[in-house]
């Protein structure tokens, strides 16, 4: 069971979402949270545990053979991304252009792009009792989150059964990386905040969600700031509500010192098992 | 010589467009032949990656020796140009075609 937590808007509180999901679900069985948020991950804040395992992790770039290279150009035309180039007798390769699609490597009649490991990130998993927490950190300078985000999640489904409950903190946005970190989630819980640039992102979130064919509900965060219209357009669209976090200075307090929420706040705990309640519902279904 | 321009038009008076991968037009004038050469690069548009790489391609297809731009290349395309060999001068990203060469002549651009 995958859930994956996104939101469009950045800031709206994914991670204080996963972070303390994951541990409520982890007082009473195991869970799998993992901050696929591999640019700038943050979830490790939140999270404290005892390393278990640390990856260098790779991806596969072209590297030009000259000596026996030919200058067809096939590599320069079959390149979508423009990471590979001909300079008249040249062929310059983009490594973060690079998508790692080997078609160049392929389609080159003289195997003269071998694809070569290059190390992009690292894979780190800590345990806390019921809970697995993975977190994956992209190498500064690397322009690409998506191989990371992909093999993070190969390598739990590799290592987790799948009946284990997964959570997975996904980075903002609607491109490829949330794409990536969502594209094979059960469902997708979208937060928000009530409020006009709240409700703009979480419509392109909805939308791309639509695309993806995902199952998908609103957690409304910061409730009470804002006005109504967030509400109206889950209503009028059917999107199921999990649950309204009430806005409070006592959760920003909480999160600024790197400490979970719903053990110190009485209401947070109370809509956090709201959203507990609709996974076990939504799993049995 | 030749010297390129990053457009937003093929004419003298056209304006220059600041952008350099992102470019609408590359106008080339070989200032021996008194002769303009253009290319629309309007299609880069299109493409969500790799616009800088791509531009020098076309740009180094053209065979300039000097280029002259608004802001200047990324880093990518920085890369190719200086493979390419091709002097980059940068800050006519507001001027007009015919004021950037004037500037150019004047030494009133500077070197990236």
């Amino acid at each position: 069971m995958k859930i994956a937590i996104a939101s469009g808007k950045g800031g709206t509180g994914k991670t204080t979402l996963s972070t303390n999901l994951a541990a409520l679900f982890a007082e009473k069985v195991q869970v799998v949270l993992a901050d696929l948020d591999v640019e700038e991950p943050n979830s490790g804040l939140f999270i404290k545990g005892d390393i278990e395992r640390e990856d260098i992790k790779y991806k596969m770039i072209p590297e030009w053979n000259e000596s026996t290279c030919t200058l067809c150009g096939l590599c320069q035309k079959n390149c979508n991304f423009h990471a590979v180039i001909q300079l008249g007798s040249q062929i310059l390769v983009f490594p973060e252009l690079c998508h790692s699609c080997y078609a160049c490597s392929e389609l080159c009649p003289t195997d003269s792009l071998p694809m070569i490991k290059q190390r992009m990130g690292q894979l780190k998993q800590f345990r806390n009792k019921n809970m697995t927490f993975i977190e994956s950190r992209l190498d500064i300078g690397q322009e690409q989150a998506v191989p990371l985000i992909g093999q993070t999640i190969e390598y739990i489904e590799k290592n987790f059964s799948s009946s284990t409950l997964k959570i997975f903190d996904s980075p903002p946005g609607t491109s490829c990386p949330v794409i990536e970190a969502t594209k094979d989630a059960d469902f997708v819980i979208l937060v928000t905040e009530p409020t006009p640039f709240g409700l703009h992102d979480l419509t392109l979130a909805v939308e791309t969600m639509k695309e993806l064919e995902k199952r998908h509900g609103v957690v409304i965060n910061r409730h009470g700031i804002g006005n109504n219209d967030v509400l109206e357009y889950c209503e009028e669209n059917n999107i199921p509500v999990l649950a309204k976090i009430p806005n409070s200075r006592k959760v920003a307090e909480l999160y600024s010192k790197g400490e979970l929420v719903y053990t110190e706040i009485p209401e947070f705990k109370a809509e956090l098992e709201k959203i507990e309640t609709f996974i076990l519902n939504f799993q049995k279904s | 010589m030749k010297i390129a321009f990053t457009t937003k038009g093929i004419e003298w008076n056209s304006d220059m467009d600041p952008r350099f991968g992102r470019t609408e037009y590359i106008l080339v004038y070989d200032d021996e032949k008194e002769e303009f050469t253009s290319f629309d690069n309007r299609d880069i548009e299109n493409e969500a990656h790799g616009a800088g790489p791509k531009t020098s391609q076309q740009l180094f297809e053209m065979s300039p020796q000097v280029l002259i731009t608004g802001n200047g290349p990324g880093g990518n395309a920085a890369t190719v140009l200086e493979k390419a060999g091709i002097k980059i001068f940068i800050g006519a990203g507001q001027m007009t075609v015919n004021e950037a060469y004037q500037a150019y002549k004047n030494n009133n651009l500077k070197e990236f």
